[in-house]
């Protein structure tokens, strides 16, 4: 469905984007997923026709983008970041504009702005001028405008950025939706977001593609050692040796109590294990002590702690095994 | 094709929702009309006085419609940059520029749709003056073929500053930025042609050619001259087409 070669994209002598490699298969959600400034909007832009690269192809559908541009942007539906919309015109005027754009026939016009306007729940603001409309029901309008054309392939840069929880879960039910007719790929800085929505999922760091897999593959691959948080009533110090000598224990961190706390105030520890489930020894530990556990519970992995996994690890094997599991 | 005429209806409508479209009539409507107004009020007390002494009315032609043309050229310098202004850099600013440039249309049918959007607009201000010259062709009788050459002339001199400004415009995403840099080349080229007045180098010559009050003067005095179609030509086509040129750049 898209084929994504080689493709780099330098400003001057710094390199945006290094010789990205993979493919997206038909109905598939693929997730993009780097910290701001990895070249994430820099590789979708390129995808879309937005900006020439400096180098590689990229083939949609079977149709190489740099050969034939046109016929590519007809099977590429893309909302940006920021939703491309006219603040002045009214979601109806708007959609019409993008579906001539598009060069939808005028006789389908209607009927597919209707279905585009359902899909995003925008039937109630139709008339409504997109400038006084707020920031989700804009973001729902750039997302009506992607899809308005049915697109075999879909690019969301960011698609719940900016909107309230409720929201997002609406918005990742619809993209979920869009999968199976569509090739949606979709960016994101937010791993559960990727977890929840995405079949694969691609890590980008500067530029480079540094992992490649299933969100659940990638997090128990990235998962070297498992935090745990605990909340304790007794005294801190003496519970941060306790747990210290529990086996299996790495590393333990006592949070600073806020200032002014009253002395009874519960410690907050946080332990590291070396692998292996230490939940059980370290309750057994605690209340062994006589003091009270009011809580232990697992520190999800973030994004960030995986980036610094990844960075630490030493072998430059893994950029090599990445690419190998795109293709 | 459909891309194009895509363009221009939103465009369009874009003008008369903001409404940019309705001020730029209403105060050309107004300025043009008190100069019509002056011009003629003058013309015929001139008239009046020379037919005392048995000369009869001035030709109206050079005495009234000549003048007349130029003011409304000079009205059209400082209206037009409203309507251009906005063109690229709105686009680039709101990032709407990202729709266009994925969407299966050629950037030439996006510059061409700016350009006939605007040019629309310029067809409703010459109509407004040619509303107020009916009545000059009621009461007299101007050289219509003259007239006729003067509006072509109008029409092609707002074309090129239109093509000017919207090349202007595609390299800001600041509107200001690109109204005051179009209204204040504009206002250079139609003095340019100041400088034979007290030089006939080389240079002032250049400056004579590049001027456009030196071209756009004969179409008032109702002459077609090639060379003249050939300069506001060039502007409109070269200004056009370096805009498309300029799309294709990034940013």
């Amino acid at each position: 469905m898209l084929e994504v070669q080689h493709l780099s994209k330098s400003y001057g002598p710094f390199p945006a984007v290094s010789d990205l490699n993979f493919n997206a298969q038909k109905g598939e959600i693929l997730g993009f997923l780097g910290p701001n400034g990895a070249g994430k909007t820099t590789t979708m832009r390129m995808i879309t026709g937005y900006l020439p690269p400096s180098e590689g192809r990229v083939t949609v559908d079977g149709i190489v983008l740099q050969d034939q541009p046109l016929e590519a942007k007809r099977r590429t539906g893309y909302l940006p970041e920021l939703p491309p919309v006219y603040p002045e015109l009214t979601v109806e005027d708007y959609l019409r504009f993008v579906a001539r754009l598009k060069r939808i026939p005028t006789r389908e016009q209607a009927a597919k702005i209707d279905r585009a306007c359902q899909r995003c729940a925008l039937t109630d603001v139709r008339r409504r001028i997109i400038g006084r409309l707020s920031k989700g029901y804009r973001q729902r309008v750039g997302i009506a405008q992607a899809i308005l054309s049915e697109p075999p392939l879909l690019i969301l840069d960011e698609p719940t950025a900016g909107l309230d929880p409720r929201q997002i879960i609406e918005t990742r039910e619809l993209i979920r939706g869009l999968a199976g007719e569509h090739t949606v790929i979709l960016s994101t800085h937010i791993l559960s977001e990727a977890a929840t929505t995405c079949d694969r999922v691609l890590i980008i760091r500067r530029g480079r593609l540094v992992a490649a897999d299933t969100p659940a593959n990638l997090t128990h691959r990235l998962k070297k050692t498992d935090t745990l948080l605990l909340e304790i009533r007794g005294p801190a110090e003496a519970a941060r040796a306790a747990l210290a000598a529990v086996p299996g224990v790495a590393r333990v961190e006592l949070s600073a109590a806020l200032p002014g706390a009253a002395a009874d105030t519960p410690a907050r520890l946080t332990v590291e294990s070396q692998g292996g489930d230490i939940r059980e020894a370290l309750a057994r530990a605690v209340v062994s002590a006589g003091w009270g556990l009011l809580e232990l519970k697992p520190v999800e992995v973030s994004l960030e702690e995986i980036f610094l996994s990844l960075t630490d690890e030493p072998a430059a094997a893994e950029p090599a095994e990445a690419a190998a599991a795109a293709q | 094709m459909s891309g194009l005429w895509a363009m221009i209806r939103k465009e369009w409508k874009i003008y008369f929702v903001t409404p940019a479209a309705y001020v730029v009539l209403a105060l050309f409507a107004l300025i043009s009309g008190f100069f019509f107004y002056s011009m003629l009020a003058v013309y015929v007390m001139q008239s009046l006085s020379g037919g005392e002494f048995g000369g009869g009315a001035l030709n109206v032609n050079t005495q009234l419609i000549q003048p007349l043309f130029f003011d409304l050229g000079i009205t059209l310098l400082f209206l037009l940059p409203m309507l251009t202004m906005r063109l690229y850099a709105e686009e680039f600013r709101s990032g709407t520029m990202e729709l266009l440039k994925t969407s299966p249309i050629h950037r030439l049918q996006v510059v061409l749709g700016k350009f006939f959007a605007a040019f629309g607009i310029v067809l409703l201000l010459l109509l407004i003056a040619f509303a107020y010259l009916t009545v000059v062709l009621h009461y007299g009788k101007p050289d219509l073929s003259a007239l006729a050459v003067a509006f072509l002339g109008l029409a092609l001199m707002a074309a090129a500053f239109l093509a000017l400004g919207i090349l202007i415009s595609s390299f800001t995403r600041n509107q200001i930025v690109a109204g005051v840099v179009t209204f204040s080349l504009f206002l250079l080229l139609w003095v340019a042609g100041w400088t034979t007045a007290y030089s006939s180098g080389t240079i002032a010559s250049v400056f004579s050619y590049l001027s456009i009050t030196t071209h756009f003067q004969n179409f008032t005095l109702g002459l077609i001259d090639l060379k003249d179609l050939v300069y506001f030509l060039s502007l409109i086509v070269g200004g056009l087409f370096l805009t498309a040129r300029r799309m294709e750049l990034a940013e």
